[in-house]
């Protein structure tokens, strides 16, 4: 994992600070805060993902801010920074159903992971199964994709990679009672965590949509405030689609948190601001790799030196790599 | 397709439009419109800027002529410029000399290779060819079953060494099917990070090994800005001939496709429109432009109609569209092809305007079923001029149909709305494009 991490963050970071983030430091470094300026500014920002609404936002504050405290320099680039964090660190809405405290679930605790194709589903469950086995809780996958291909053998693997139990449907079966014959197995065996593993499913088709809610329903009948979290899979590749994503599965089941994997590339996962910005949707987790422990917990500082670059970045690297 | 893409850019053309003539200020402001439209579509930053530049170019130099509006010959340029970032037309693909013709399937995790490898596989096989697939992904949990099991849905046979290494399995599919008397061999390899050294290398020896006739690329179209990143770095260091964007039966906007193409250079061969082994369709630039600007990708709706209806009920629907003369008898006999044309939501999109039209206006496959009951408890009369259909008659209609009176008004709304989208479509007949009516089109010139 900090192999990976460290790949990531070097690779990606070695390039905007090259590129982008050198010519604004040349462009401040006049102490004038023009259109062209700004529009770096904009490029860092744009490029990153982000999105135009949610970058221009920024830069409006950068401007308004410059004005006021006569920036010039890296100050600029600080500010930007600061209303980044600022940003990624607005507290969750409404909108996000925010997941049950694990302390006071009595029985199993029910995690859904849900979201488009091939975002990293199966591969992030087999990670947060190993990481709750490691922690000493029994833990239970139920294998309710059982549409894709070969689905339920992918994640039979990780279950095994990972020394936890796993309920299968069989190809083709509703999933919905995959759910509720894995549930009463986990009420059975005294299971303390539950990973369900769904389908990937396009948000904007609605007989998908009504199937997730349907195993949403089924499982309220067998554990009345499951699921406890919901995770909503993002590929840190996507662009703004991805705010489309968040909007239509919080609408539907409800989203606790977003989980963004693929970090390791070269996307900066920007998306996930905006996703934050308008919908109030957290993010509790980042993938970095394709190893069982390519798992990190989510710190705002991680996209924001993603996003710029930093000497920071160091401190964060070597902070993570203790963990 | 590219649905919001295309309603933004309706927006800015009708403003065009209502402006009468263009200065080069006007071009300019209606360039950074359709940058941020650009953006908002996740077309990379600096591809929209290069794109953006060219059309200015066009538009406020020497081009502009006095005989068409500004408005006109600003969207031309627009289209002309699309289509010549999107590629030309539909190349079919290379075959070798030798066989197997060899396809390798490329790109990052999750992207959809091996979905597409039975796609492409199923496509060919329709064609007369005699595929074979290659299981080349030894890395991902469970992949050489999902090929295998891809390989039985889509009837293909499948070559798989388990525990084997990539490049030395690639090699021996390749022979197995030279003895077998398969002519093409594709390839799965496993998703992997552009910037993962020894596993791009690994792709190389392959290619060295099996001397591909393509390299396909498989990008989904969700990507983000970072889709220039990938696509660079694969075509620089491995080579790909072609591209396939797949998962294009959601609402991404698809600017990763003007991205990608424009980075690479080569072009896009088909389209990936569901998880479903035939819904896979070749790519056409041409009709992408046009739906991207407004137009609808009408040829593509027809050309599936026409799979589903025979060509003469196809001319007199289109007829009967085009003069608004549409009631509920040909709502329900619409209801029996839609279902044999498969999901509704990929066809409204193809249709111009629908997009719009069709917002807030949910369709639901059970729906299917409770609207052609309603439809069947009307008279024949009441089919044909559906006004007359006032409260007692729904309430009639509602319990013969076994439905409720809230449904029978809901599909009154409905058949309005439609009405009005058929008439806004009848309404803007092609007239923003310039030159006429495209190549292909199945209505009539008025
Ligand atoms: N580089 C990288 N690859 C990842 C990461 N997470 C998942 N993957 C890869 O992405 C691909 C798809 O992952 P899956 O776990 O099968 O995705 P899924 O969401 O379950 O896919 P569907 O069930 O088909 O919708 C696999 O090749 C994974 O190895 C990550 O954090 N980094
Ligand atoms: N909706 C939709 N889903 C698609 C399409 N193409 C592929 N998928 C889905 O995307 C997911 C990933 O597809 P795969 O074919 O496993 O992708 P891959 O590139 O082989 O993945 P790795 O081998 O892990 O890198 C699966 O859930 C597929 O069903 C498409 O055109 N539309
Ligand atoms: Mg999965
Ligand atoms: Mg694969």
């Amino acid at each position: 994992m900090t192999m990976n991490l460290f790949r990531k963050l070097r690779h990606g970071l070695a390039k905007t600070r090259d590129s982008v983030v050198g010519s604004i430091r040349e462009a401040v470094g006049s102490g004038r805060l023009d259109d062209a300026v700004i529009e770096e500014l904009e490029e860092i920002l744009i490029t990153a993902d982000l999105g135009v609404d949610t970058s221009l936002a920024l830069c409006e504050r950068i401007r308004a801010r410059a004005s006021r405290e006569a920036l010039a320099g890296d100050d600029v680039l600080r500010a930007l920074r600061e209303e980044l964090s600022a940003l990624i660190e607005t507290p969750a809405t409404e909108n996000a159903s925010p997941p049950a405290d694990p302390e006071r679930v009595e029985g199993p605790y029910v995690t859904f992971v849900i979201g488009v194709n091939g975002t990293g589903k199966t591969t992030s469950i087999g990670k947060l199964a190993y990481r709750y086995a490691q922690a000493g809780h029994n833990t239970l996958i139920i294998a309710a994709d059982t549409f894709r291909s070969a689905a339920v053998e992918q994640v039979a693997i990780w279950a095994q990679r990972a020394d936890v139990d796993i309920v299968r449907g069989a190809t083709g079966a509703d999933p919905a009672s995959v759910v509720y014959d894995g549930l009463r197995a986990a009420l059975a065996r005294g299971s303390e965590r539950v990973l369900v593993d769904t389908a990937g499913r396009l948000h904007t088709k609605t007989n998908l949509m009504a199937e997730l809610e349907k195993i949403d329903r089924v499982a309220k009948k067998v554990i009345a405030d499951a699921p406890h979290e919901v995770l909503l899979m993002l590929d840190g590749t996507t662009g703004q689609n991805g705010l489309s994503q968040a909007r239509r599965f919080s609408e539907s089941i409800g989203v606790s948190a977003l989980m963004v994997t693929k970090l390791d590339g070269t996307a900066k996962g920007g998306v996930l601001v905006p996703i934050r910005r308008e919908l109030g949707i957290p993010v509790r987790w980042i993938g970095v790799g394709e190893a069982i422990d390519d798992l990190v917990p989510f710190e705002p500082a991680l996209v924001v030196d993603a996003v710029f670059g930093d000497d920071e970045t160091l401190r964060l690297r070597e902070s993570i790599a203790e963990e | 397709m590219f649905g919001e893409l295309q309603e933004k850019l309706d927006g800015f053309f009708s403003k065009i439009k209502s402006r009468g003539k263009l200065t080069e200020d006007d071009v300019r402001a209606a360039l950074r419109e359709v940058r941020r439209i650009l953006l908002e579509a996740d077309v990379n930053f600096r591809v929209a800027r290069s794109f953006l530049n060219r059309v200015e170019e066009r538009a406020v130099g020497r081009e502009v002529t006095k005989s068409v509006t500004p408005g006109q010959q600003v969207i031309k340029i627009l289209h002309d410029e699309l289509v010549g970032l999107l590629g030309g037309s539909f190349r079919p693909l290379k075959r070798s000399k030798q066989t197997p013709t060899v396809l390798m399937m490329v790109g990052l995790q999750g992207s959809g290779k091996t979905t597409t490898g039975g796609k492409l596989g199923r496509y060919l096989a329709k064609r007369g060819m005699r595929p074979m697939l290659a299981a080349c992904d030894l890395q991902r949990p469970a992949a050489v079953d999902q090929l295998e099991r891809v390989g039985e849905q889509a009837d293909l046979p499948v070559f798989a060494v388990r525990g084997g290494e990539p490049v030395m399995v690639a090699e021996q599919a390749a022979e197995h099917a030279r003895a077998h008397g398969y002519d093409t061999l594709i390839v799965d390899t496993a998703g992997r990070l552009h910037i993962d050294e020894p596993l791009m290398e690994e792709l190389n020896r392959i290619r060295e090994r099996i001397r591909p006739a393509e390299i396909l690329f498989v990008a989904d179209s969700m990507t983000g800005q970072d889709a220039v990143n990938s696509a660079q770095a694969f075509t620089e260091r491995l080579g790909i001939s072609g591209v396939v964007l797949t998962k294009l039966d959601g609402d991404a906007r698809g600017g990763a496709a003007l991205s990608v193409r424009e980075v690479s250079g080569v072009p896009i061969r088909f389209a990936g429109v569901g998880e479903k082994l035939d819904e896979f369709e070749e790519f056409h630039p041409g009709r992408m432009a046009d739906r991207i600007l407004g137009m609808g990708d009408v040829v593509s709706f027809v050309e599936k109609a026409q799979e589903a209806v025979d060509a003469g009920d196809a001319l007199k629907l289109a007829k009967k569209l085009k003069e608004q003369q549409f009631d509920l008898e040909d709502f329900l006999a619409q209801l029996h092809q839609l279902k044999k044309m498969g999901p509704l939501e990929g066809l409204m999109k193809m249709i111009p305007g629908a997009n719009k039209a069709m917002q807030g206006m949910e369709i639901q496959e059970d729906e299917l079923k409770r609207t052609e009951a309603i439809i069947l408890s009307m008279t024949p009369e009441e089919r044909r001029k559906p006004n007359i259909i006032r409260g007692s008659r729904r309430k009639r209609i509602a319990a013969g149909s076994g439905t409720r009176v809230q449904d029978v008004n809901r599909l009154l709304n409905q058949y309005q709305q439609m009405k009005k989208m058929m008439k806004q479509m009848g309404g803007r007949k092609m007239k923003g494009m310039p030159g006429g009516m495209p190549k292909g089109m199945p209505f009539p010139p008025s």
